[in-house]
């Protein structure tokens, strides 16, 4: 379903990605590991047609994002790991925005909008603007809305990030049960190992650019001779605290608040 | 069609709910309105111009479009920072369709806003020269609010961020305004300066209103309309492109 070969992405003289290769079966849930600034998201930025590789090929559902960008992008859907949310619309008005751009059919998007926002508990709350939400309900609306259509691939960055234990189970359950019912391909990041262990059936773990080590949890476990993902994670990876530049986003946010 | 349509609705929704942005972004208009017509009306009346009010009034109106409309299409960067863009971006929807509905959405917004300023001006004292005339001041008002958007548009799909904000409002915004005569009138000028009012397109959108509100033209109307036509559909084209060459 994704195939990646050689992918190499670099900015100026850094490089983020460096000769990445993988694939992920239809129907696998497979989890992209890595520190962070190790080139998960500059990934996941390159699969989902937002950035063009320097080198090496991508594949999804057998069409490559660099120049078969429309119909690679009606095979997937994605859930951000930063807030895209449109913050003076209100929830269903984001939801409502989002089914129309990916042409779901009225009748289907007005019942998926209305189970999904009881889903995650946001349906009284749908007429408020998204400017008036705390974090964690803006992530729970975010993921809400990348499931209004239903791709053949998930992207999730970090899509757990912020929330509770029980929104998080609460959440996961939903994705499977997607993933069993309609053979939905999920590739998602996360720092919870305890979440890519339980959900994932095959797993990456990317370090500086590069791909150190890939297999099913139990394998990873086995190689580093650990108990738990997270020791063979950390046998892998070391236990460096890794610097990440700080981008423009943060700038602006300050920028906006003083404007406003 | 739906793509198109609620990318629309969005930029009207977003207007409308921002009361604060409507009305601060009628004061400026407002101030030169007041504080120029008044000012500079004796003196302009002692030369022979007639009322300057009447003068000034579709220079403001142009002014009001101008500034929303640019900033409708710069928006985008607001967009690109809060991640709304990537949202619309990795929708399986053409990127021209993305661009059109943004545009027709700002370039409605800036018309609304230029109806505004001018339904405000008779307060101060303009008055109609020919209601018959009224469609076709939409009609210019609606081209030179989708020419800016458009550009607004383009300039935004290149610009990382907002630090080459202030380039803007100063090497691009304030020279487009105060070139294109919409505060004094392009007859007898220096002929350098004669030829730069030439090449702001904003001038021939002043034109184009003051002709249709006031009677008095200095292109002609035709000759208004089809440079700003021209340069509307050429500044679209280029923004598209640079839009669809946006990578996040």
């Amino acid at each position: 379903m994704i195939r990646v070969i050689n992918l190499t992405k670099k900015f100026d003289d850094f490089t983020a990605v460096d000769n990445v290769s993988f694939s992920v079966k239809k129907g696998e849930i497979f989890a992209f590991l890595g520190p962070n600034g190790a080139g998960k998201t500059t990934t996941i930025k390159m699969l989902t047609t937002l950035l063009r590789p320097t080198s090496g090929q991508i594949f999804i559902d057998g069409n490559n994002p660099a120049n078969e960008q429309d119909k690679v992008r009606q095979s997937f859907g994605i859930v951000f790991q930063d807030p895209s949310l449109d913050d003076e619309l209100t929830a269903y008005e984001n939801m409502e925005f989002h089914g129309v751009l990916y042409k779901v059919p009225k009748e289907i998007r007005k019942v998926r909008i209305e189970q999904l926002l009881k889903f995650v508990e946001l349906w009284e709350r749908k007429d408020e603007l998204v400017k008036n939400f705390s974090g964690g309900m803006k992530r729970r609306l975010e993921v809400a809305r990348g499931l209004i259509h239903h791709p053949k691939i998930l992207f999730l960055d970090e899509p757990t990030l912020g929330l509770d234990p029980q929104t998080r189970s609460h959440i996961w359950n939903y994705i499977k049960n997607l993933n069993k019912e309609e053979q939905m391909t999920i590739f998602f990041t996360t720092h919870y190992m305890e979440e890519a262990e339980r959900a994932a059936q095959r797993v990456a773990i990317i370090d500086q650019g590069k791909i150190i080590s890939q297999g099913t949890p139990e394998e990873l476990k086995q190689n580093t001779k650990t108990n738990f993902l997270e020791d063979a994670f950390l046998s892998l990876t070391g236990t460096t605290i890794r610097e990440e530049k700080a981008n423009n986003l943060d700038h602006m946010r300050i920028h906006r608040r003083i404007r406003h | 069609m739906d793509t198109i349509y609620i990318l629309w609705l969005r930029q009207l929704k977003r207007y409308f709910r921002s009361k604060s942005r409507i009305i601060g972004s009628l004061g400026q208009p407002l101030l030169f309105l007041v504080a120029l017509g008044f000012g500079l009306g004796p003196i302009y009346q002692k030369a022979g111009g007639g009322s300057y009010i009447e003068f000034l009034t579709p220079g403001i109106v142009a002014m009001g479009i101008l500034f929303t409309s640019l900033f409708s299409g710069i928006e985008i960067i607001w967009d690109r920072q809060f991640g709304f863009l990537k949202e619309t971006l990795v929708a399986p929807t053409s990127r021209l369709q993305i661009m059109i509905g943004r545009t027709l959405g700002g370039a409605t917004v800036a018309s609304l806003q230029g109806l505004i300023i001018l339904f405000l001006s008779f307060l101060v004292g303009f008055r109609l020269e020919n209601m018959s005339f009224l469609p076709v001041t939409i009609v210019f008002i609606f081209l030179i609010a989708l020419l800016f958007t458009a550009l607004g548009t383009a300039i935004a799909s290149v610009l990382e961020d907002m630090q080459g904000f202030q380039l803007i409002m100063n090497f691009l915004v304030m020279p487009l305004f105060f070139l294109s005569g919409a505060l004094f009138p392009l007859q007898g000028l220096p002929k350098t300066f004669n030829i730069i009012t030439r090449i702001d397109p904003l001038s021939y959108g002043v034109d184009g209103l003051r002709g249709t509100l006031t009677n008095i033209s200095h292109f002609g109307l035709l000759t208004d309309f089809l440079v700003l036509s021209i340069m509307t559909a050429l500044i679209l084209m280029l923004g598209s492109y640079l839009f669809s060459k946006i990578q996040i």
